[in-house]
């Protein structure tokens, strides 16, 4: 089953929801803040959510996308739940990297093997 | 912009005979709102496009106006819609110079924080100066701290030969 809200596509996975980000470049404040309503509401439907954030369609963030992404990360473990990011380009990668960011998140090559540790962690 | 100034006349010092083949610089004053950059990065992109920059420079100077631009509107101007942001830029074959002005009191950059490490990992805020300083090969501030002028040289070209003969 699928349900689209704006900017996100939202998927449910056996042991996990996979929410992809639609826009190819996210950077507008009122971007930002729509999609951290998208999400949050996501994340507060589901009990321990396993959440995968899909990244293939994104080819462009700012920093102002990482601090969403960290409000995002700490409402999910309040709610005991786990993280997962994946399909990151190479480009962005550098971004989490630059930031260490990469020793906050757990990021996956795919949403197969981001659900496949999700179903190895359960 | 003292910056730029002296940085293109020991150019046109060392390189006399370059002169008139010298790279415009160009000045935009816009408003200080967000979504403003959009037309200023199109213009600077077509300027990098006519001079060969490739698609990791491009990327590069995007982020970095972005992440200043922000600073500019927000922390600088205090989201004021009164006040203006003086973008200048000139683009040649080998680099690309920034600077962007506003209209705020200035701030100090050796005090802020790094966002890379303790508590402030993980801190939804502060890794925009981290991204301009590892994304520019240059980053320099005013003395009042509400200019920041900033260059990128061009990446040069991958040598893949090269590459496989030493395979």
């Amino acid at each position: 089953m699928a349900t689209i809200q704006p900017n996100i596509g939202v998927e449910y996975a056996e042991n996990a929801t996979i929410v992809s980000f639609t826009d190819e470049k996210i950077l507008e404040e009122k971007d930002i803040n729509s999609l951290q309503e998208s999400i949050m509401s996501v994340i507060e439907q589901t009990e321990q959510i396993n959440l995968i954030l899909d990244f293939s369609n994104v080819k462009f963030l700012s920093s102002a996308v990482l601090g969403l992404l960290i409000r995002i990360s700490k409402r999910i473990y309040e709610h005991n739940g786990r993280l997962r990011l994946c399909n990151i380009d190479p480009k962005i990668y550098e971004i989490f990297k630059i930031t260490r960011l990469t020793k906050t998140f757990d990021i996956y090559k795919n949403i197969e093997s981001a659900t496949k540790d999700l179903s190895q962690a359960d | 912009m003292r910056f730029l100034k002296s940085v293109l006349l020991k150019k046109s010092r060392y390189k006399p005979i370059m002169t008139s083949k010298m790279p415009a610089s160009y000045s935009i004053v816009v408003e200080s709102k967000p979504s403003a950059i959009v037309s200023v990065f199109e213009q600077i992109r077509s300027k990098l496009i006519d001079n060969n920059f490739g698609k990791d420079d491009i990327f590069a100077i995007h982020l970095t106006l972005e992440e200043a631009f922000l600073n500019a509107v927000k922390h600088g101007n205090k989201m004021d819609p009164s006040k203006k942001i003086t973008v200048e830029y000139s683009v040649d074959a080998d680099k690309v110079e920034i600077s962007i002005t506003d209209q705020g009191p200035g701030f100090k950059p050796d005090a802020v924080e790094d966002p890379r490490f303790g508590e402030n990992l993980f801190k939804p805020g502060g890794r925009g100066l981290l991204l301009m300083n590892s994304y520019m090969d240059m980053v320099k501030y005013n003395p009042e701290g509400n200019s920041v002028s900033m260059i990128r040289y061009k990446e040069k070209p991958y040598l893949t030969k090269n590459k496989d003969q030493q395979g």
